[in-house]
């Protein structure tokens, strides 16, 4: 270990400041430099591409290794296991103003992708199976930041995923969302739905580097609970936050036959196999961005514990597992 | 409990009774309040929502020093008259005369449908409905409002001065906006149209 790092960590032996956590900062600042050299050149330099608002990514050749500094990579998708534990940058990215929506053919691809993706129920009604909108778990018409947005995820495709363990396109993983999160079917990948989809993403991703995670792709993960999830605790963060606009059945509020709030479980709701449906994507999405407009105020145990809450309702089964039955 | 009466709720609109006026000298002949003085609409607002509007005048939560002695003059059961009888009358339907177009409405008109998330900001009819017509019976309808009225609410949850929206939502909402945001959005609200072209 001939590197600056080690004489900080020796020197901070010497001294009674020493404790032990310095040694899982030291170990955390190691792999991190480790991934900075692995981190393929090709990265960096697209993380730097004129287009794209980053911070200044990582210099490779970081000589000064303060705690202050801390140990970076980029991530890509899928992570790398060995830089597990290493801290990650996250390229920034605001996508382009609605106001500045191409007029042209494109645009109104663009357009209908938008319709659909908010208005769901109407532009896309033969693909869906339940009451919800893609927007409904995908805030501000899939922009929003920490609500796993459109222009995040659409660079970071293709992309190898353990849901189903083989390389996805884009296009599958949208149509993912339908048969699960919509409990539908997928429209064909050359429908004038998807490829409204597809333009649509494209459009609010553009100018991203491709390849990289942008600072608020996905739900932000949360640390494992201390306490077990609970449903009981989570009867109470409902009845407390949530009843109000979703109803104390969890169904939802409608108005003249569209639902304002949408419904938590049951036959209108996501299915069994919707990624809503595992604990942790529900605790993540409902921390970050719920109650609506309040988001990040819930502690992260109440999120857990009105997460298991919701999903211990009925809801339409895994469409996987019923055509195994 | 008692049941509402809405012909005594309408003769108390009418009419007042004893130690208490008219509702309708000030929020007009059907309810519709009155745009100038900035009385607000109270016609086919949810019921549950005017009657807890009643009572938090009444009880404190809600300061304002036309009302407070009103409400207060009233009892339990006229307050639900009251409430049902308004509730029962016809909400605000745009009714044909055009905005001008502006930037200003065209902001407003972007907060009420988008928000500014940003900021975390919802669209106001993420949770006031489409159109801001209301979700009964929590959410009160805000299209048609007098905009000297629709600012002077948002600056009261800002300065927290009105407390007792559920679960603080209003007030995270306005914490979070410009004085420039409240007079776009009052403007907006008061004759809202869904293009920028105020139709
Ligand atoms: C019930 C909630 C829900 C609905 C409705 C929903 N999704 Fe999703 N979506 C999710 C979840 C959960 C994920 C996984 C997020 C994660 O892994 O962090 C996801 C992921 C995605 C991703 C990939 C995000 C990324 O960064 O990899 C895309 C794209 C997507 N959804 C599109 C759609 C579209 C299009 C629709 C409508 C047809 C839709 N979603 C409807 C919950 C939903
Ligand atoms: C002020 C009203 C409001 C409150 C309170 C609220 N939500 Fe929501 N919730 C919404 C709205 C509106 C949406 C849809 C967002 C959109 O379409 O932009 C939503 C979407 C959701 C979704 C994804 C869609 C679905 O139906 O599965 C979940 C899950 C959810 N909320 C859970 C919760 C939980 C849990 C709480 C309490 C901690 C909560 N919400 C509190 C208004 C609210
Ligand atoms: C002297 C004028 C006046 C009279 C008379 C009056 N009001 Fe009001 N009312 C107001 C004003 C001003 C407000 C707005 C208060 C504020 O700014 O908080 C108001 C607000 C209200 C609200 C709350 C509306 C909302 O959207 O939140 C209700 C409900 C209400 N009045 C009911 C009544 C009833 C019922 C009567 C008759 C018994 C009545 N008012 C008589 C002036 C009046
Ligand atoms: C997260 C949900 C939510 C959002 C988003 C929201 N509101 Fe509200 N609003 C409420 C609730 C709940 C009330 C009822 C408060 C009460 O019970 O006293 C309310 C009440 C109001 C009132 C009082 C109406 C009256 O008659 O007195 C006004 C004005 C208002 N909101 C304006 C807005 C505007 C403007 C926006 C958008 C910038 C907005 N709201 C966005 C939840 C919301």
């Amino acid at each position: 270990m001939s590197h600056p790092l080690k004489h900080w960590f020796e020197s901070q032996k010497q001294t009674r400041k020493f404790h032990p956590a310095w040694i899982a900062l030291a170990v955390s600042a190691t792999l991190g430099v480790a991934g900075i050299i692995w981190v393929p050149a090709e990265l960096v330099s697209r993380a730097e591409a004129p287009t794209a608002h980053p911070p200044p990514p990582p210099a490779a050749d970081n000589k000064e290794m303060h705690p202050a500094d801390m140990p970076t990579v980029i991530e890509q998708t899928p992570g790398p296991a060995r830089l597990r534990g290493a801290k990650t940058i996250r390229v920034d990215f605001s996508p382009p103003a609605d106001a500045a929506m191409p007029t042209d053919e494109f645009g109104e691809a663009v357009r209908l992708g938008k319709n659909i993706f908010t208005d769901t129920q109407t532009y896309a009604r033969g693909y869906v199976g339940n009451k919800l909108n893609c927007v409904n778990c995908h805030l501000d018409a899939g922009r929003k930041r920490d609500s796993a947005p459109l222009w995040a995820a659409y660079v970071m495709f293709p992309a190898y995923r353990d849901k189903n363990k083989h390389v996805n396109s884009y296009e599958e993983r949208l149509a993912g969302c339908f048969r699960f999160s919509m409990n539908g079917k997928a429209p064909a990948p050359d429908s004038k739905e998807m490829i409204a989809l597809i333009s649509y993403s494209y459009w609010l991703a553009k100018g991203a580097p491709t390849g990289i995670a942008l600072k608020g792709r996905g739900y932000p993960k949360l640390a494992d609970p201390q306490q077990p999830p609970d449903e009981g605790r989570g009867k109470l963060v409902f009845e407390a936050n949530c009843a109000l606009c979703h109803g104390a059945d969890g169904q939802g509020t409608q108005v003249s036959g569209r639902y304002v709030f949408p419904p938590l479980w049951g036959q209108n709701s996501f299915n069994g196999g919707a990624g809503m449906s595992q604990i942790k994507n529900a605790a993540a999405f409902i921390h970050a961005n719920m109650p609506l407009g309040k988001g990040n105020t819930l502690s992260e145990q109440q999120a857990w514990d009105v997460a298991k809450y919701m999903n211990s309702h009925a809801r339409p089964p895994d469409p996987r597992l019923a055509k195994s039955s | 409990m008692v049941h509402a009466d809405r012909l005594a709720g309408a003769a108390l609109a009418q009419k007042g009774s004893k130690g208490v006026p008219a509702c309708m000298a000030c929020h007009g002949a059907n309810g519709e309040g009155q745009t100038a003085s900035g009385f607000p609409r109270l016609a086919g607002q949810p019921e549950a929502y005017l009657l807890k509007q009643l009572q938090a005048f009444a009880g404190g939560q809600r300061k304002n020093s036309q009302m407070a002695p009103i409400a207060s003059a009233l009892d339990a059961q006229q307050m639900r008259d009251a409430a049902d009888y308004y509730a029962s009358l016809p909400g605000w339907r745009p009714q044909g005369q055009t905005r001008a177009p502006s930037p200003q409405y065209a902001l407003g008109l972007r907060l009420a449908t988008s928000g500014n998330w940003s900021k975390d900001v919802p669209a106001c009819f993420a949770c006031h409905g489409p159109g801001g017509a209301g979700v009964a019976p929590h959410f009160p309808a805000l299209a048609g409002q007098p905009s000297v009225y629709t600012r002077s609410q948002m600056k009261a949850w800002q300065t927290a001065t009105r407390t007792n929206d559920p679960q603080g939502l209003m007030q995270s909402v306005a914490e979070k906006m410009t004085d420039a945001e409240f007079d776009a959005v009052s403007l907006y609200l008061e004759h809202p149209s869904l293009d920028e072209k105020g139709k």
